[in-house]
């Protein structure tokens, strides 16, 4: 069971993913004209590697930053940053203004982008001298 | 768009409401229901979906950002559900040699999520 204390990291960093995630929104609208999909997309991909690279290295090094500082930045930061909520709006979007094609290709390529990309972050948060 | 202080600082704190209730979810599903599979992450998405459904249609997501659409949708339920934790327990899932169950996750979670939204759009009265 997790404590006041680790409720607190997950709140703080839960709250500068959410803050970041918005970031990204802004910059995906300065430089495309609008935030819709891609930097949904861009934040679920960045997030599920990261998530993955601390989850890596806290598990090599149960003692080390990564695993003290688990709950904040896995948890707390990578969980505020990626969101299903939009990825889910989004497709009721594509699908209610009929771009059905575009509501398939959008869920299958992000599901396989999310999992690729914490593959990766499982492979690069691995020590790479045993 | 407006983008002003109280926007960040609805978001930012909004987001650390959803991350804690996301917490709270996330124990409560392990207690209840066990740690063999991620329960926890597919109840958050599937609960924050629907939420986030019928508050597009009520809140007129994505024409309108007031402070309480970005508080309440990039906020709370940005913060409520995750696609990262999704990512990481579907590959240990599969790590662990149940890929079965890896499938199962993925499956249930783009399936009931999608649905989740799209019946939280509808009750709302959103296509009317």
């Amino acid at each position: 069971m997790i404590g006041w204390r680790g409720y607190l990291q997950v709140g703080v960093g839960s709250g500068l993913g959410a803050l970041s995630r918005a970031l990204v929104g802004q910059a995906a609208i300065l430089a495309l004209g609008s935030a819709f999909i891609w930097a949904t997309l861009a934040v679920n991909v960045l997030g599920s590697w990261l998530i993955a690279v601390v989850a890596s290295r806290a598990a090599y090094r149960p003692h080390g930053i990564s695993a003290r500082w688990y709950p904040l930045v896995a948890v707390g930061f990578c969980g505020g940053f990626t969101t299903f909520s939009m990825f889910g709006l989004e497709v009721i979007y594509l699908l209610s203004t009929e771009q059905t094609l575009y509501a398939i290709v959008y869920v299958f390529s992000s599901v396989v982008l999310w999992l690729a990309a914490a593959w990766l972050g499982q492979l690069s948060g691995r020590p790479t001298k045993p | 768009m407006d983008v002003n202080a109280l926007w960040w600082v609805a978001i930012a704190a909004g987001g650390g409401m959803g991350g804690m209730a996301r917490l709270f979810v996330s124990e409560l599903c392990a207690t209840l229901l066990g740690k063999n599979f991620p329960w926890g992450t597919l109840v958050v998405n599937i609960l924050g979906s629907c939420a986030v459904g019928m508050l597009a249609v009520r809140l007129h997501w994505p024409l309108s950002n007031t402070p309480l659409a970005v508080l309440l949708i990039t906020g709370v339920l940005g913060g409520f559900t995750t696609v990262s934790s999704f990512s990481l327990q579907t590959l240990a899932l599969r790590d662990e040699g149940h890929a079965g169950w890896a499938l199962l996750n993925g499956v249930l979670t783009l399936v009931l999520g999608v649905a989740a939204a799209g019946i939280g759009w509808f009750m709302a009265g959103g296509g009317r």
